[in-house]
């Protein structure tokens, strides 16, 4: 990756929704970056707002959404000529007919959603290559049989007239990456593309999705709350909280020199098949709920290492590296030295051996 | 030991797709779960965990076999009561939330169905309550019960699937990949729940779910399942400290480890049924140590075993 072109960036990304209960603030100033034939991968716990900023950037937020600001720029080369569009500002329409499923595919995380239950899985995935790429039906066939099989569904043949509802849970989010792949897009959004299937087919798909990447210089954003994907497949990690990136960094940053107390929660609980403890360590608490914004940072109320500030003024991202940063009042110069949790620095120091590094 | 909870002997369900065509998910399966234990059913995506479960709570009528649940043969024709103790006795929470939660009805209507259905609750307020400590026990809030299903983010939705079963305290809940979209911290937590419910009430697990590593922690007994066949089933101790079966082997190796150094280099066993000169239709159960049992033919046992 000599050329170190920003292909998609998000600025300060603000979005709410309006319930019954009242106004949800759901994504709370995001930044991100990603760069050209780079892997990035967003985790975090659930409902810190990882699809809500991947939907914003295809166009496909929920009616009850409210963009309050920000910008999703997207850059990309036509008839030799770069150009840039903020994607927030195209209507829905311009969206779908040159962007959306073209230049950017998105896999989302409930494949039923994005799969119509009354046509033929063949049928659904030649349709973007007919419309779109303009191909013949019989090379559209072909493409769908060898993308089918490349996803490791067997009998493609076969399968190629089943309905969804006739596929298990796993061939139908199998199915939704290769609609994706149909598509040749510059950039990749996967949310949570695996977590329906087991370990031999996951690393099959994550091989590849990297595969198709090498080739065609494929940007890849993963969502996704497993760890071993990301350690598998991310350049970049964004850890997200509430609504905002608290912690961004590569991905031996994140893994062996975490500094947000979130991201050592994180890591703390992945269960490790070594554990024998009777009960596994989750982070305490609950995530805030954003209909009531909390007044400092989001994540104080369930920190052990919260400091007084905390409760008043939200942390700016500190920076540790030239690619690492983390939002906490820990890291200010001014702050007491805090250490993360023995046993998971002892987890880490382990990983690392393990690991050569 | 006790009564078995649920029996299922030899269960066969096939899906004709076309004259030619027959999807045969699930070739003979045999398994019990006791009252108050949690049983892991792993397996390849497409390997019929869904199906088992799909049959068991009779959303499918069993090409063959036979199922007892709680004493009655659930099998065929339902009668009556047979009916309510399925309905009332027997949850299932679904692999994809957004297929399997009405899209037109509240959080609180979807997960109070089954208790508005059976009347087990005598006004708004007890029925307010209990929705609301519920949705506060599976890490959402009471102020979620008015949002619809597509409000929620996919591991919220998957809460709510939850919270639909639990709520009905059933004796057996059949959790088909139920924390696959959640983190590993709201994992912990919803399992830990799981864990606490069933001190409290003694209900039992049919835990379907692909991530080894959390079947490990919750199960006392797997079953691993391979193209509709168990291969191999056991304790969770015998299934992980001894695996017999090159097929349990394979899925044991391909766990993946949470450190990049490794992850970015490793390759796992593999396991190629086509080419690997095994049968299932061929193979019998045989017995290994305590109730650890393989799906083998006599050469087949004998080699493996050695
Ligand atoms: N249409 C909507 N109306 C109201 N709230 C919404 C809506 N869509 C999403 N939200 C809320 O916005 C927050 C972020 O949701 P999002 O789907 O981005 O979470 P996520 O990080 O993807 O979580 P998960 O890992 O569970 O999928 C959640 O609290 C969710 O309840
Ligand atoms: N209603 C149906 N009609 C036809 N075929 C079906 C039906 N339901 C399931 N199948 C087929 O049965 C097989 C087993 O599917 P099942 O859903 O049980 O797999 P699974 O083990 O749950 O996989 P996953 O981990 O991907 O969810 C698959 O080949 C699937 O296509
Ligand atoms: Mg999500
Ligand atoms: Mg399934």
């Amino acid at each position: 990756m000599q050329q170190n072109a920003t292909i998609l960036q998000i600025k300060n990304l603000d979005i709410s929704f309006r319930t019954n209960a009242g106004s949800v603030h759901a994504i709370r100033g995001v930044n991100l970056d990603l760069q050209k034939g780079e892997t990035v991968a967003i985790v975090g716990e659930s409902g810190s707002g990882k699809s809500v900023t991947m939907k914003a950037a295809v166009g496909l937020l929920d009616s009850n959404a409210t963009v309050n600001s920000g910008e999703i720029l997207y850059t990309y080369t036509e008839n030799d000529v770069e150009k840039t569009v903020d994607l927030l500002k195209l209507t829905k329409k311009e969206l779908r007919t040159s962007y959306n499923g073209q230049r950017l595919a998105m896999v989302f995380q409930d494949p039923m959603t994005s799969l119509d239950p009354t046509m033929t899985i063949g049928k659904q995935i030649m349709e973007g290559m007919i419309l779109h790429q303009h191909k013949s039906k019989e090379a559209a066939r072909a493409r769908a049989l060898e993308l089918l099989q490349l996803v490791g569904i067997t009998d493609a043949e076969k399968r190629f007239n089943n309905y969804p509802h006739q596929l298990s849970g796993g061939m139908r989010q199998r199915v939704v990456i290769a609609i994706a792949l149909s598509a040749d897009p510059d950039i990749l959004i996967c949310d949570e593309p695996t977590t329906a299937l087991d370990v031999t087919i996951q690393a099959k798909i994550l091989e590849l999705i990297k595969d198709i990447q090498k080739k065609m210089n494929l940007s890849v954003i993963y969502i996704t709350h497993d760890l071993g994907v990301v350690a598998k497949v991310a350049d970049y990690v964004n850890v997200m909280y509430a609504g905002r990136i608290i912690e961004v960094g590569n991905v031996e940053e994140i893994f062996y020199e975490p500094c947000h107390p979130y991201t050592w929660g994180l890591l703390s609980a992945m269960p490790d098949l070594d554990t024998d403890d009777d009960r596994l360590y989750s982070i305490p608490g609950s995530p805030p709920n954003l209909l009531h914004e909390p007044a400092g940072d989001a994540f104080a109320a369930r920190n052990r290492y919260a400091l007084k500030i905390d409760e008043k003024m939200a942390p700016p991202l500190f920076k540790i590296s030239e690619t690492h940063y983390a939002a906490t009042w820990l890291l200010h110069p001014d702050a007491p030295k805090v250490e993360m949790p023995a046993e998971l620095k002892a987890r880490l120091m382990r990983a690392r051996k393990e690991a050569g590094k | 030991m006790s009564e078995p909870l649920l029996k299922v002997e030899n269960l066969v369900q096939h899906f004709p797709i076309s004259r030619s065509f027959t999807v045969k998910a699930v070739n003979g399966v045999s398994f019990e779960i006791y009252p108050g234990e949690t049983y892991g059913l792993v397996g390849e995506s497409g390997s019929g965990k869904t199906t088992i479960g799909r049959s068991i709570i009779r959303l499918y009528n069993p090409t063959g076999g036979k199922i007892t649940f709680d004493g009655a043969d659930i099998t065929g024709k339902l009668d009556n009561s047979t009916r309510t103790l399925l309905r009332t006795e027997m949850q299932m929470i679904f692999q994809d939330p957004m297929a399997s939660l009405n899209p037109r009805k509240k959080v609180a209507d979807i997960i109070g169905e089954g208790l508005d259905i059976h009347h087990r609750v005598t006004g708004k307020k007890e029925r307010d309550e209990l929705i609301g400590n519920l949705l506060k026990k599976v890490g959402l809030s009471p102020e979620h019960a008015e949002r619809y299903p597509h409000q929620f983010s996919g591991g919220q939705r998957q809460r709510v699937g939850i919270a639909r079963a639990l709520i009905m305290n059933p004796k057996l809940i059949i959790a088909d990949e139920c924390i696959s979209a959640l983190d590993v911290s709201i994992q912990a937590q919803v399992v830990n729940l799981m864990k606490d419910i069933q001190d409290e009430t003694g209900c039992a697990y049919l835990f379907i779910a692909h991530d080894l590593s959390m079947v490990k922690y919750i199960s006392d007994r797997i079953g691993v399942l391979h193209l509709g066949y168990m291969v191999e089933s056991g304790t969770k101790e015998e299934i992980f400290s001894n695996p017999i079966h090159p097929y349990t082997k394979s899925l044991l190796s391909a766990i993946p480890h949470p450190n990049p150094g490794i992850e970015k280099n490793r390759t796992s066993i593999t396991y190629d049924y086509a080419s690997s000169g095994i049968d299932y239709a061929k193979g019998t159960e045989h017995a290994a140590e305590g109730t650890h049992k393989v799906l083998a033919t006599d050469e087949e046992f004998a080699a493996w075993t050695r």
